[in-house]
């Protein structure tokens, strides 16, 4: 049962498919579709309200002015070349450029402050940057002096900016003007330099955000994004024909992956959004046939369709309810081909009809074939609900330093609860501990300039170490469980993810907050925060008096509630082979909302573990000891910053744990 | 900086408004006011209620005809005109409360700006052949240009009742815009923003201002914005011109102050 410590079992993507050798780079495969696809569309922008069109044969046309035009201001071999913008196809052209001229590109968050600019634009050495209007020009002449290398500042969009009369400041038209009498007199420049590139070359370097300690520089090759792009487009099949809205940030390495890498790799077009302000309304213009978003992006569509179907005619409201009802049944066994009686079919054929393909098309989603989501966990009723009415959305897993290519869910083998299985080209390994290691074609060259940051998290044999602690079930899917320093191991010896269990815990809309203890203790128990206004409407529904929300919280309804989220959340444990031993057996709802004025959650909303533990020792005590009330007096920070406590005596209630299937 | 700038382009008087008397019945709205405007610069008119800013502007563009004194636009004396005639020779405004078409989407209230430019018939427009396409092609490309100038992108097709106020006037400004006028002018485009939406209308009047190079008359209440982006500021008070010049000489003015202030009439 404990086959997942064993760190020698290697898990490794289907291998027949798998793209492991590369003789490209991103320039290379431009000229490939320049002559094969000319008039194809490579970007769509929408502009004065109209999708202005950039076919391949025009893309390259473009890319070698404003590289001949970058190369005649001085830009050189080995040279790194800033981005930050929006998503434009003028900033994507500049990526490709500099890669041609043997330069590398490096994207920035375009909504950091200039000041959080300064470390990148100094650690990467810049000295050409690429950006798109008046606000990122004038955050960058902010900070200028301090960016001692910074020589010349090329805008794509010059509103605002007639007026400015900085020598180093050139609008990129100027710049692909110059280009185009540098290529007149120069005609065998561009392909000379571009054929001078080599595969193994960096081709971009990605900054970490950052969040422990300043951001390191990512830097992967040429080798590293084609392998990636190309293994991960064989796997969801796709092709020049496809289609991808381009909205997130540029220097976010999904971004690169999807708007650049796969679609440099196939040949597909990229649509740019005209603002930020109509992402949505582009989206169902375009109708992208690919698709990522955040899961916040997910939940706040669905939300969106709730509310309006609030304010919709009783028919046209009780006719989607039973259809989304109906699609809940059936919907997800449809989409993965699995066996479906007729009846079933024609019924969700018939409401395919009415409500879910014109629910898709008011979501754009009507051309999606695969829609991803990562980066945080979904909660597994909107995951479902997305799939059910047809969507194919698919988790996967990955971080910077893997190009966000580690594990993919293959098409019908959807779990909502894992990232799926290695993809091709990529093998794991679960260390000792837990943590997930990578090796394969998406992990990173190097940190920039870090050689010692490189050594401690890829080891001699080549593994990435992720940082992340997973378990990988019965059919090779990986599940990611917590941080690997977060995870722990009970008394007997079994693995603790407080986490893991936190989060199931968390998609019940009547808990707030968990926090879950256990390590090295001899059983699981658990701290609830309920969610006050969730809890007070479900009370006054029931008739249910309340005071407030301490008196709310100790109810004896409220605890029979939560026990019964938790007993749920026991049962679905107890079917894990892997995490049975983890069931919860006492809990208590906590008398106040846990806080990040009180230094009780970070200002992210993540959870203390080891803070609360200590606050709170007198009921962690409790817990452990068999006791059915504790009293506990804790201070709290009011709002306008006065000191003051509450007290309350707590109650601690048994869960009902489940029989672990045989 | 862009103050500067704009004060450097700011050439010749464009309008010359000379010895304007302005009454209703008993009532004396304006009595005999001057005052120039030169090409490309932002001139302000400020002063407590009711000192005539909004019947200034209404003279300026032929709403209201003066019983004495004369106007002088672009060097010609100018003959008494209607709004209609004025729009043609290139003025254009915003209203002080919002003169928009609420059931209409803002592309729509937008391309009324672009009626001035229209030639085509009646029937051509109504079966949508000959000119009218071109014409409406060419109008159209028009207001997206604005429409990308002030970032009003996301709401091109909501109608105007449904857009929060700030937004409204933001639209009301891209009609005027449309109508590609020389001398624009703005009766209280801030009143009843917030400081972040106010942040952004200055910087598309001085956007508008330095872009296109259109002279700028401007009423607002808001002394710390008018003192930012003024090329010169011209004070009434009870239909009396009591200051005229720079930001910083009006704003040490004692007759101004006091009338700010208040004090006894």
């Amino acid at each position: 049962m404990v086959k997942f410590y064993i760190a020698t079992e290697v898990i490794t993507g289907m291998q027949a498919m798998t793209a492991l050798v590369n003789t490209l780079t991103f320039p290379r495969l431009l000229l490939q579709h320049a002559k094969s696809i000319p008039q194809h569309p490579a970007y769509r922008e929408k502009y004065l309200g109209i999708w202005q069109v950039t076919s391949w044969a025009e893309n390259l046309e473009q890319i070698k002015h404003l590289a001949c035009g970058l190369a005649s201001s001085g830009f050189k071999r080995g040279m790194n070349l800033a981005v930050i913008g929006d998503n434009r196809p003028q900033l994507y052209q500049a990526m490709v450029a500099a890669q041609a001229l043997g330069g590398v590109p490096v994207p920035l968050y375009q909504d950091a402050v200039a000041a959080e600019m300064i470390h990148v634009l100094n650690d990467a050495q810049i000295s050409f940057a690429v950006v798109e209007d008046q606000e990122q020009v004038d955050k960058l002449l902010e900070v200028k002096d301090q960016i001692p290398t910074l020589t010349t500042i090329i805008y794509e969009d010059p509103k605002g900016l007639n007026d400015y009369v900085q020598s180093d400041l050139h609008s990129l038209k100027q710049i692909q003007l110059l280009g185009k009498a540098f290529c007149e007199e120069h005609p065998e420049f561009f392909l000379t330099e571009l054929e001078k590139g080599q595969p193994s070359d960096l081709s971009v370097i990605l900054y970490t955000s950052g969040t422990t300690g300043k951001p390191k520089g990512v830097a992967h090759t040429h080798n590293n994004f084609i392998l990636t792009g190309k293994n991960s487009s064989e796997f969801d099949g796709l092709n020049y024909k496809d289609n991808i809205l381009a909205y997130l940030p540029m220097a976010w390495v999904g971004d690169h992956l999807f708007s650049f890498a796969q679609a440099m790799v196939n040949g597909l077009t990229v649509n740019c959004p005209e603002s930020k302000e109509t992402v949505m309304s582009d989206m169902r213009e375009i109708g992208p046939s690919y698709y990522f978003a955040p899961p916040r992006i997910f939940e706040s569509l669905l939300t969106q369709v709730t509310i309006r179907m609030e304010d919709a005619g009783l028919l046209k409201r009780k006719l989607f309810e039973k259809a989304i009802e109906f699609a809940r049944t059936v919907g997800g066994d449809i989409l993965d081909g699995k066996p479906v009686s007729l009846l079933h079919r024609l019924h969700y054929a018939f409401y395919n009809l009415t409500i879910y393909t014109p629910l898709r098309n008011a979501l754009g989603m009507s051309k999606i074939r695969v829609a991803y989501t990562a980066g945080e966990a979904i909660g597994p009723d909107l995951f479902r609900f997305y799939r059910s009415i047809g969507v194919n959305l698919k988790q996967f897993y990955g971080q910077t330093e893997t190009c966000a290519y580690v594990c993919l869910q293959p098409d019908g083998q959807v779990k909502y609860d894992s990232v799926g299985v290695a993809a091709p080209g990529i093998e794991i390994k679960l260390a000792d501990s837990g943590e997930v290691l990578v090796k394969g074609v998406s992990v990173m060259d190097s940190y920039y300039h870090r050689p010692d940051a490189t050594a401690e998290s890829i080891d001699e044999e080549g593994y990435f170490h992720t940082g992340d602690a997973g378990i990988l079930d019965k059919d090779g899917h990986l599940r990611i469980i917590d941080r690997a320093k977060d995870v722990g191991k009970m008394a007997s010896g079994k693995l603790f993810a407080p986490k893991y269990i936190e989060n199931k815990l968390k998609f019940f809309p009547f808990i707030k907050e968990a926090v879950v203890f256990g390590d090295g203790k001899h059983c699981i128990t658990s701290f609830i925060n309920i969610d006050f206004e969730a809890i007070a409407n479900w009370a006054e529904r029931r008739h249910i008096a309340f005071a407030g929300y301490v008196d709310l919280a100790s109810k004896e309804e409220v605890y029979k509630m939560i026990g019964e989220c938790i007993g749920k959340v026991n049962i679905d444990l107890a079917d894990d082979p892997m995490l049975s031993h983890a069931q919860i057996e006492r809990f208590l709802v906590l008398h106040k909302e846990l806080d990040p004025d009180d230094d009780e959650l970070t200002r992210t909303r993540k959870v203390r573990r080891g803070f609360i533990a200590e606050k709170y020792a007198p009921l962690l005590e409790a817990l452990y000891s068999g006791k059915a009330e504790q009293f506990i007096e804790t201070k709290v920070k009011f709002e306008d910053g006065r000191d003051g406590s509450i007290s309350a005596t707590v109650r601690i209630q048994d869960a009902k744990t489940s029989m672990v299937a045989a | 900086m862009s103050t500067m700038t704009t004060q450097a382009s700011a050439g010749n008087t464009v309008l010359q408004l000379e010895n304007i008397s302005l009454s209703f019945g008993g009532v004396k709205a304006l009595t005999n006011i001057s005052f120039d405007v030169r090409e490309h610069e932002i001139r302000s008119i400020i002063g407590p209620n009711g000192a005539g800013k909004s019947s200034m502007l209404n003279v300026i563009n032929g709403v209201y005809h003066p019983q004495a004194g004369d106007i002088y636009f672009r060097g010609e004396k100018r003959k008494q005109m209607n709004p209609a005639q004025a729009a043609r020779q290139g003025i254009a405004r915003t209203f002080q409360n919002i003169a928009l078409f609420k059931g209409m989407t803002v592309l729509d209230n937008i391309m009324t700006g672009r009626n001035t430019k229209m030639s085509s018939s009646f029937l051509s427009n109504a079966l949508w052949v000959g000119k009218a396409r071109n014409e409406e092609e060419l109008n159209r490309h028009k207001v997206e240009e604005v429409i990308d100038f002030l970032e009003i992108q996301h709401i091109r097709k909501t109608p105007v009742g449904k857009l929060p106020y700030g937004l409204q006037k933001r639209v009301e400004l891209a009609r005027a815009l449309a109508a590609e006028p020389s001398l624009l002018l703005l009766d209280e485009p801030m009143a009843g923003m917030n400081v972040e939406e106010k942040q952004d209308m200055c910087r598309f009047i001085l956007d508008v201002n330095q872009q296109y190079g259109v002279t700028i008359v401007l009423i607002e209440h808001d002394m710390g914005v008018v003192m930012d982006i003024s090329d010169r500021v011209v004070v009434l008070d009870y239909g009396k011109k009591i200051g005229d010049g720079l930001p910083e000489e009006v704003k040490n003015n004692p007759e101004v102050i006091s009338a700010y202030l208040g004090t006894s009439h």
